[in-house]
């Protein structure tokens, strides 16, 4: 059975490491600061005990003040995951770290995301729209599309 | 006296469009590959010819009202979506279901499991060059499959039949008996399969070696399903993460070594007879009872969110879903498998040649409708 | 031989992109209304004063027995179609056997599947490529107006805002026999079609793609 890590355990491990990254955390996930994702991830992705070198899936929510980009990790040799949520402000320009370095999975995942949502993910080789042309006016996803 | 000079001719890489209308593109599916003569060096693929934008409807329609258009993304295994989805919203909403829609559940699932392999081998065998033959053969089963469906929920193709609780209607009488022959008659026919083609010098020559995919490379791209398994990655989500009640059946995960288009043919054939082990087990101990639990027409879960997975025909399917503790869902992301798995094309085919590009991509196994939403 | 790496582009990243991009709006400005169908054959009251000679019932019933489908399958009816060339409700006992991915040999385009404003232009690209005579066959909600989808962004509310329909089937998808009781009404409609007196008008068809 995949055990679901609380979030505030894995959250006292990063901030040992790590200090002032986390925003939040709680049973189900853990909030990051977006300027240390990064390293967050390559922490989470490179320690023994908790070796997540599995990437489930990228997603972003809209709202409405701010977006959330959710990662799920899990770690296929312990059998456990977590979920870890970073957000950023503001609907101009919104950016993210791009993970691509470490999970080679989150190529299309990440163009999707700025195709239907507007988020841009600094660092990506290919940041282009995936499922729209080029030229499509405004960003579906988004609460205030339409 | 002239001398003569050697001189090296150099050649460019050229850009060739395998457009959205091909007939091995199992779909709407285009990609550009950038050739030396006929070797390949890259590809680019461009998807979103079938971006219907489901995600965006979701948000429009009620919890239930979701459910056909669960039906149409991965149109190739329609059970499978409907049980991921019901699975998400029941563990936001904290919904139990009882003991019999669970094993009717496990037994749809597992003969979608079936069905899609039919197609998904039958596929893949056309491209290698059996000119739709064994394709033939493989939906005659299919179409057995069609008919046993067709008796639970009155539709071929889009069933529509799970509900956030259970499932929509009981199974009639002459539906257990049915499927009982069906599954005596499978492993014949499973066998007279293996017989023509297991040890075929075509299949062989054509598909063994041929776009390896590392155990590494598997598990960066965040490949699952088959096409992993064939790679040597030991990860199957009925046993690691068991849902439903999958931990209560017997059954082995094929896996193989190598990696290449011969494995994932060779997992997924012994995938269905693994399927219906658990087909006969689940038939044996269905017990009585009601099919659907106490829930609302208006589902309203509290506000949060989930993720729930299942191991879905081509990978891990799952969805994420975020309430407002309204009628409608705020967020609904699918977790697309095929464009996951698509994302090891790129790895598994340079070097190789244009017609090897065909048979690689046929054994990824993909669906548009999944890759586009 | 050796790959020389400095090649010029013709196009630089993303200017193609942008241009098919254009390509797809200036479509989607042009189709906002629904071309009209061609449905002349259905009016019993017509007074028919073409006479259809025996030559016409030759060439129709030879071009309505040997159909050639043009391969355009997108999404979900696709299932259905591979079904109905299935050992099951098979359809080359209609002549229908050959599905070439060529659209210039063939003569009936059966749109299976949604139809997306991104892939609007290479269906009417396709439809063009097609010789006279040739029909088309709406298959599906989603080839009649959209379907389930047709509140979406990027779904065009029904075929005949690109191309001119023929024969509508209805269904989610349709059934087999659903499909092929619509495969005989336009065998039907091909029957009734006068083929001598327009042929000099054919022969001055000009642009077909």
């Amino acid at each position: 059975m995949t055990v679901a890590l609380s979030g505030k355990e894995i959250a006292s491990q990063i901030e040992e490491k790590f200090p002032d990254s986390i925003e939040e955390s709680s049973q189900e996930s853990l909030v990051v600061k977006s300027d240390s994702l990064l390293s967050v991830a390559a922490f989470l992705k490179d320690t023994g005990s908790l070796k997540f070198d599995y990437l489930n899936y990228i997603t972003a929510v809209d709202y409405y003040s701010y977006f959330e980009v959710l990662y799920q990790l899990t770690s296929l040799e312990h059998n456990h995951s977590v979920i870890i949520k970073t957000r950023c402000h503001g609907r101009e320009n919104p950016a993210v770290p791009s993970v691509i370095g470490l999970w080679q999975g989150a190529d299309f995942q990440e163009r999707e995301i700025y195709d239907l949502m507007g988020i841009n993910f600094t660092g990506h080789p290919n940041m282009k729209r995936l499922f729209l042309w080029e030229g499509f006016p405004g960003y579906p996803l988004r609460k205030d599309y339409l | 006296m002239t001398t003569t000079e050697i001189v090296t001719l150099k050649t460019e890489p050229f850009v060739l469009n395998f457009g959205p209308v091909h007939p091995s593109t199992h779909g709407v599916y285009r990609m550009r590959a950038t050739l030396d003569g006929e070797v390949i060096l890259d590809i680019e693929p461009v998807v979103g010819y079938l971006h219907r934008g489901i995600e965006k409807l979701a948000e429009e329609r009620t919890y239930t009202g979701f459910i056909p258009l669960t039906d149409r993304l991965d149109y190739i295994s329609p059970m499978s979506n409907n049980l991921a989805y019901c699975l998400a919203v029941e563990k936001l909403a904290g919904i139990k279901v009882p003991e019999r829609a669970e094993y009717i559940r496990v037994i749809m699932a597992e003969l979608q499991r079936i069905a899609n392999h039919c197609i998904a081998v039958g596929s893949f065998l056309n491209d290698c060059g059996a000119f739709f033959t064994p394709f033939l053969y493989l939906f005659r089963e299919r179409e057995k499959i069609y008919d046993l469906f067709e008796m639970v929920c009155g539709q071929r193709v889009t069933y529509n039949y799970m509900r956030i609780g259970g499932v929509s209607q009981d199974i009639p009488d002459e539906f257990l008996p049915a499927l009982r022959k069906f599954t005596d008659k499978l492993p014949g026919f499973l066998e007279e399969y293996d017989f023509f083609l297991k040890q075929n010098e075509v299949l062989l020559a054509r598909a063994k070696g041929v776009g390896i995919l590392t155990n590494e490379t598997a598990i960066k791209c965040s490949i699952s399903g088959p096409v992993a398994r064939a790679s040597g990655v030991k990860w199957d989500l009925r046993k690691a993460d068991p849902y439903s009640i999958y931990d209560r059946f017997e059954f082995d995960v094929p896996t193989a070594e190598v990696g290449d288009c011969y494995d994932r043919y060779r997992v997924r054939i012994e995938e269905m007879s693994q399927s219906l082990r658990i087909i006969r087990q689940a038939m044996s101990q269905i017990p009585s009872g009601p099919v659907r639990a106490d829930v609302p027409h208006l589902v309203r879960p509290p506000a949060g969110d989930a993720y729930a997975h299942i191991e879905a025909p081509k990978g891990e399917l799952g969805f994420y879903i975020v309430s407002d503790n309204s009628i409608a869902p705020y967020r609904c992301h699918i977790r697309p498998t095929s464009l996951i798995n698509l994302s090891a094309l790129r790895e598994m085919v340079k070097g190789w040649k244009v017609a090897d590009l065909i048979i690689i991509f046929g054994s990824i196994d993909i669906t548009m409708g999944e890759i586009d939403r | 031989m050796e790959v020389s790496s400095d090649r010029e582009d013709i196009y630089t990243p993303g200017e193609l992109d942008r241009e098919e991009g254009q390509v797809i709006e200036e479509l989607k400005a042009k189709s906002q209304e629904a071309i009209p169908d061609p449905d002349e054959w259905l009016e019993e009251d017509l007074e028919r004063n073409i006479l259809l000679t025996s030559v016409d019932a030759i060439i129709n019933w030879a071009r309505r027995s040997s159909l050639w489908t043009a391969m355009c399958f997108p999404a979900c009816c696709a299932i259905e179609i591979m079904a109905v060339e299935g050992p099951r409700f098979d359809l080359s006992r209609f002549g229908m056997d050959i599905l070439r991915a060529s659209p210039r040999q063939a003569d009936l385009m059966i749109t299976a599947g949604t139809l997306t404003w991104k892939m609007a232009p290479n269906v009417l690209r396709i439809y063009n490529q097609m010789p006279e005579p040739k029909w088309v066959i709406a298959m599906g909600a989603c080839g009649i107006s959209g379907g389930i989808f047709r509140s979406s962004y990027n779904v065009v509310p029904g075929y005949n805002r690109i191309i001119p329909v023929d024969v509508y089937v209805p269904g989610c998808p349709p059934r087999p026999e659903a499909l092929i009781h619509g495969i005989r009404m336009l065998q039907r409609k091909i029957a009734g079609e006068p083929v001598l007196p327009d042929l000099p008008q054919f022969l001055q068809k000009g642009k077909q793609g």
